[in-house]
């Protein structure tokens, strides 16, 4: 297959930033794409794992940051396990994300960054996740108000989510935390 | 045996079943779990898909905390396993990360805290001669799916928990329990937990394939270490059947619930009424 990118004056800089936030060496990278035959949504995706390294390495510039990929690796890391080079893919996902959000371009569908986002706010706020204020917040934000709804009976009635927040954590010492590394990622 | 026990949110919202079943085994087994006093949470994907060093910073907040207290950190939940696992690993081999670290917590940590799965624990601190002792009913040839996923497994040099394309860890419980674990692909493949909420379409097609696959090998069960996964297969059952047409009617339980059930702890005791997905086959099969 014939890979086209655009090559920009960010490429350089994108190649650099990722290799230094993944702490990885791109050009180990020899198109084994096992990675991407590991991959669980290699299929849903417009550009598979190996293609995002072939990609980076040719020098492709910020459009690569709206590729689906970013925001639909699902972490599982089963890329880096079998990688014969070690590189850790899931690490280069998490590296295009920060450079994603640090730039504000993350749009994606179902809006992950938002989900995350929402989720660390309830860790800020009592030190612990609270699920259903996060479920609320994320679901204001995204307007996806009837899904999985039907299951909240349910889960409360076995107690299965909690409807207090939660209590008892140490909630000075992860502010301490947040306030030292500010996430990026605007909080709208 | 005691151990620093770090429990999770999870333990005290959707998977309280999962916490609850870690205690009774703990209590009949004679394992002291003393809970790690003002715990916070560990950052979840949430955390290390935004920034690196709030990831490492938020789960080594935790470890400090069990360093006090002396001992192993036990975990019951996959994904704290991993964070914390994963806070050890960028400390102890990145000096800048663990200054990055230190500045965020206002002290330092070397990453020493040994981090067990209480899985490992049963496996290799009690071992399958003490658990086998303690079984008072068999499960009986129940056909079980032992389930990993991803985060007891990878990355390997990261947990360190067993093999990461054919682990056995679980399968050793189970065989000490009397369960007969069946031969599947699907036990290392990942549920699609982390776009549970953002991408339920990815995420249901994934844990849909796995139930599928410990179905087509014969299985009554399946039992999972990690509540993403328990979550994933047990209550998104549902959503199979609406969004890909498909009906199941497979249990997935916590495997201290059905090793629990195995040691004569009542099923209540250990959650089993939170379930979706009775498991009625178990129930039958240990006459509870």
């Amino acid at each position: 297959m014939t890979i086209k990118i655009k090559k920009q004056p960010s490429g350089e800089s994108l190649r650099a930033a990722v290799e230094q936030l993944a702490g990885v060496d791109l050009s180990t990278c020899y198109q084994c794409k096992k990675c991407s035959i590991g991959c669980p949504v290699a299929g849903l995706v417009a550009s598979p794992p190996s293609e995002i390294i072939r990609r980076l390495q040719l020098g492709a510039g910020d459009e690569l940051l709206q590729t689906d990929l970013i925001w639909t690796c699902l972490s599982c890391d089963t890329c880096y396990a079998r990688c014969p080079n070690e590189i850790n893919f899931a690490g280069i996902i998490d590296a295009l994300r920060a450079v994603s959000l640090e730039k504000g371009v993350a749009r994606p569908q179902g809006n992950p960054p938002l989900f995350n986002r929402r989720f660390l706010d309830t860790v800020k706020s009592y030190g612990r996740a609270y699920d259903l204020q996060m479920l609320a917040a994320y679901k204001l934000g995204t307007g996806k108000f009837t899904a999985d709804m039907e299951k909240l009976p349910a889960m409360l009635k076995k107690g299965k989510m909690a409807v207090l927040p939660p209590s008892g954590a140490d909630k000075n010492k992860v502010k301490r935390i947040f306030a030292a590394t500010k996430p990026k990622g605007k909080s709208k | 045996m005691k151990y620093a026990y770090y429990p999770g949110c999870s333990a005290h919202s959707t998977a309280r079943d999962m916490h609850e079943s870690c205690l009774a085994v703990a209590k009949a087994l004679g394992i002291q779990l003393e809970e790690i006093k003002g715990w916070t949470c560990c950052g979840s994907s949430a955390a290390h898909q935004t920034d690196r060093t709030l990831a490492a910073s938020l789960a080594a907040a935790n470890l400090v905390l069990a360093k006090e207290m002396g001992g192993d950190m036990v975990v019951n939940c996959a994904a704290c396993y991993n964070r914390s696992k994963s806070a050890n690993y960028e400390v102890t081999h990145s000096p800048a990360m663990r200054e990055k670290v230190a500045a965020a917590l206002g002290q330092s940590y070397d990453g020493s805290v040994a981090v067990r799965h209480f899985a490992e624990v049963l496996a290799q601190d009690v071992g399958p001669a003490k658990l086998k002792k303690a079984v008072k009913k068999s499960l009986n040839g129940l056909k079980v799916a032992c389930y990993y996923g991803c985060y007891l497994l990878r990355p390997p040099e990261v947990t360190g928990f067993d093999d990461p394309e054919n682990p056995t860890l679980l399968e050793n419980l189970m065989a000490a329990a009397g369960g007969e674990s069946v031969d599947w692909p699907g036990k290392v493949d990942c549920c699609g937990g982390a776009l549970i909420l953002t991408r339920t379409d990815v995420a249901v097609a994934r844990s849909a394939a796995i139930i599928e696959m410990a179905q087509s090998a014969g299985a009554d069960c399946i039992v999972t270490a990690c509540p993403m996964c328990q979550t994933s297969l047990d209550l998104r059952q549902q959503d199979m059947k609406k969004m890909i047409g498909k009906t199941y009617n497979m249990p997935a339980l916590y495997i201290t619930q059905l090793l629990g059930l195995s040691l004569g702890i009542p099923p209540k005791d250990l959650g089993c009424q939170r379930l979706m997905v009775t498991p009625e086959k178990v129930f039958q099969t240990l006459k509870v």
